[in-house]
């Protein structure tokens, strides 16, 4: 036979007009998976990293040995969270169709992947998300007022003006400053690990990408410099098989999974159910006491699927099949952990409803009061003086000279 | 005071730092064990320990993005790029992060890192052990730019920049090493043990950023320059026989405008003159201020010495190097009569 080279051009399965189609997602039964022991060398538990860890089964309950034992409490705090990420994400969706912020990303379908990875790391852990991780800031209880006002880039935003909506950071809540520019955030992580190591510190980094970023070569320097210092650091990689319109084959993923990148590092790789709860609450635990304890990195891979748009400034029904997501194999994360605290006795459509609706007000309340501090088109404005501080610590005269001519041009 | 050539100055610099501030840390390729291939840190990491002092991956953009993390954690790295010609895998680190965070967190983050690096050519270097980046730098919002020229002000500067709480970039000149240069690569090299600048003390001292150096005060014409060409435009002046007033900027980013507008003020001639291209090099913001403030005070057209625009040839070197005799055209066009 004749044979030749060829150009391999991925292309997902479905395109719109087509049947959604998710056989290539590799899908593990749940509790099928081993847990290792969190002192395991990277390269003896290297099927993790393409098997997925499933806790919650079919039936909403929690099996194998990766189940977390949460109290039903930290389960319905849990929900909370998730719930409210979702109303919060709903409400500002809407606000900017309306007109009043000028862009948002929301993160449908991926409430656990922030609500469950958040809750299992402690308030000195340092969190460097994506932009799609507010889950993060509900967790660590930043106020919805306060990420509303950043939104509105009004006089009470966190960030005076300067960077898009759900650039958040929080320096009391651990949160470092969201980039914009992709995966820089990565290696970051790694760098702040290995300070908390070189001083005695027993806090550990956690960072967030997508599986579209992990292309990046900082995803690359991250990998490498959390493998060669062994630095106490969680890097998570969000695969939630969309980056815009490119599906994940063009992140490299139809060869290998995203989580099997750790063992060629030499770094514990993990491939886990990212719309269970308890699975990823149970694979950053291991991570987190395999840090805590001088074990190093671990690489985790979400598996997910991203429901909305990646942005208001986009529609996917322009390059995905209408119907994808109701035929992603792993489900709703908010309705698979309710059916589970149903199945506990715990939980009920009721509490359920009463929980909506409190939210829902809560979310309503919030933006009530963040307005007032000003809009787009009312209220109060930020001075505009405020460009020119902060890009030193203190202010060079070329900058008071060009301040000093901008309000001339007010006057 | 002690005799220390530019490379001890560094290195007496970031043992000071190393011995009064506990949360300064080094980190670059090669500098740890090895102390570097230019020996800027030698036996620092000896003196300091391997957790002070740290050998990394061959990753620029790596070592800038770990340096941001671990200064937000509370550390104050200084990161060696082994050659300024090898920070450009480090570009997006430096410009869209390292010097917006700051900014875009409105101050709740900052990350004080120093990335020291060598630059300039005159070493048979060829295209990618020659470049003199700074320019692109001084380009970006929110980083400091330094360049020193003698080991006094390199000592001093350095300190300065790991004491500061924004980001800087400090390149070090690397012609000037091991004494100061005047462009001739046929006379035999000078130690800095000939020159007071080769004088520095022993303990702690700082060099402010924002402070151009009056070299030589002069009355007939001004020379703005900095790094390997101040002695470059010294030679060329002092062999013309003319008064030249040279400033070594030293600081490009803030920049002491107000002592060279004095100074151009005064003489009513200006040379700009670096190693750095021509086209879009911090030599056309100098003349752009220089033009702005001083016009009615001009004789002449201001000047531009500077590298041709193109890569910095390996056998070419001295043809491409702006020597003396570049120098010597331009102050002789501003000293015509008008």
């Amino acid at each position: 036979m004749n044979k030749k080279s060829r150009l391999h051009l991925p292309n997902p399965p479905a395109r719109p007009g087509q049947k959604p189609d998710f056989s290539y997602v590799h899908l593990s039964p749940a509790g099928a998976v081993p847990r290792p022991e969190v002192t395991a060398r990277a390269r003896d538990m290297e099927s993790l990293a393409v098997e997925l860890v499933r806790v919650l089964d079919d039936d909403g309950e929690a099996v194998g040995p990766w189940n977390p034992h949460l109290d039903a409490q930290d389960l319905q705090v849990g929900l909370r969270h998730m719930v409210l990420t979702r109303l919060f994400d709903d409400r500002m969706q809407r606000t900017q169709r309306a007109g009043k912020i000028s862009f948002y990303m929301r993160s449908l379908g991926e409430e656990a992947v922030s609500v469950a990875g958040g809750m299992a790391l402690r308030p000195g852990d340092m969190l460097f998300p994506s932009y799609r991780n507010q889950g993060l800031h509900i967790v660590r209880g930043i106020a919805l007022v306060d990420m509303m006002c950043q939104l509105l880039s009004n006089t009470r935003d966190m960030c005076k003006g300067r960077q898009l909506p759900v650039m958040y950071h929080s320096k009391p809540g651990n949160l470092f400053s969201i980039s914009g520019n992709l995966a820089t955030q990565f290696p970051q992580a790694v760098g702040w690990a290995m300070a908390a190591a070189l001083k005695g510190e027993d806090h550990l980094a956690a960072s967030w990408i997508g599986e579209g970023s992990s292309a990046e070569a900082d995803f690359h320097h991250a990998l490498l410099f959390a493998s060669v210092y062994q630095a106490p650091v969680i890097l998570n990689i969000v695969n939630n098989q969309w980056a815009i319109s490119t599906f994940q084959g063009y992140a490299g993923g139809e060869q290998r999974s995203f989580a099997a990148r750790g063992p060629g590092y030499g770094i514990a790789g993990i491939r886990a159910d990212g719309n269970d709860f308890l699975a990823v609450s149970a694979v950053t635990q291991w991570a987190a006491e395999r840090a805590r304890t001088g074990g190093g990195p671990t690489l985790i891979e979400l598996v997910t699927y991203r429901g909305a748009a990646h942005s208001t400034s986009d529609d996917p029904a322009r390059y995905r099949a209408k119907d994808d997501e109701a035929h992603w194999p792993l489900g709703d994360p908010i309705e698979r952990l309710k059916r589970h605290l149903i199945e506990l006795g715990e939980w009920s459509e009721e509490r359920h409803r009463a929980l909506v609706t409190e939210l829902e007000a809560l979310v309503a309340a919030s933006w009530q009061e963040a307005v007032k501090f000003g809009t787009m088109s009312d209220g109060p404005k930020l001075n505009s003086d405020l460009m020119f501080e902060d890009v030193f610590k203190d202010m060079p005269a070329h900058l008071e000279r060009q301040r000093a001519q901008m309000r001339s041009e007010r006057s | 005071m002690a005799h220390m050539n530019m490379i001890q100055a560094l290195n007496s610099a970031m043992d000071i730092m190393l011995g009064r501030d506990p949360s300064v840390v080094l980190m670059g390729e090669d500098i740890g064990y090895f102390g570097g291939v230019f020996r800027t840190t030698e036996g620092l990491q000896r003196k300091y320990g391997e957790n002070r002092v740290l050998d990394t991956p061959i990753a620029e953009g790596g070592i800038i993005a770990a340096a941001i993390g671990m200064a937000v954690n509370g550390l104050r790295p200084v990161a060696e790029i082994q050659f300024a010609d090898y920070i450009y895998p480090g570009f997006d680190q430096i410009v869209s992060e390292l010097a917006r965070l700051r900014y875009r967190s409105a101050g709740q983050f900052f990350a004080p890192v120093t990335i020291r690096t060598p630059a300039g050519g005159g070493i048979r270097g060829g295209q990618t052990h020659s470049q003199s980046p700074e320019g692109i730098f001084t380009h970006v919002s929110g980083i400091k730019v330094v360049m020193p020229s003698n080991p006094y002000d390199a000592k001093g500067l350095l300190i300065t920049a790991i004491e500061d709480d924004d980001p800087v970039v400090f390149f070090e000149p690397k012609r000037l090493y091991n004494g100061p240069f005047d462009g001739d690569p046929h006379k035999p090299a000078v130690p800095w043990t000939t020159h007071p600048k080769g004088q520095v003390p022993e303990g702690h001292y700082t060099v402010p950023f924002g402070v151009a150096d009056i070299v030589r005060p002069g009355s007939q014409l001004t020379i703005i320059t900095y790094g390997t060409m101040v002695f470059v435009a010294l030679a060329a002046a002092a062999a013309l026989g003319v008064d030249a007033e040279v400033i070594d900027v030293r600081s490009l980013v803030p920049l002491d405008i107000d002592t060279l507008v004095r100074s151009v003020k005064k003489t009513g001639r200006c040379v700009v003159a670096h190693e750095a291209t021509r086209f879009s090099g911090f030599g056309a913001e100098l003349v752009s201020v220089i033009q702005e403030e001083c016009f009615w005070s001009l004789e002449a057209p201001i000047q531009r010495v500077a590298g041709w625009d193109t890569p910095y040839p390996h056998a070419f070197e001295w043809e491409y190097f702006p020597g003396q005799t570049r120098v010597a055209t331009a102050i002789k066009a501003v000293m015509e009569p008008a």
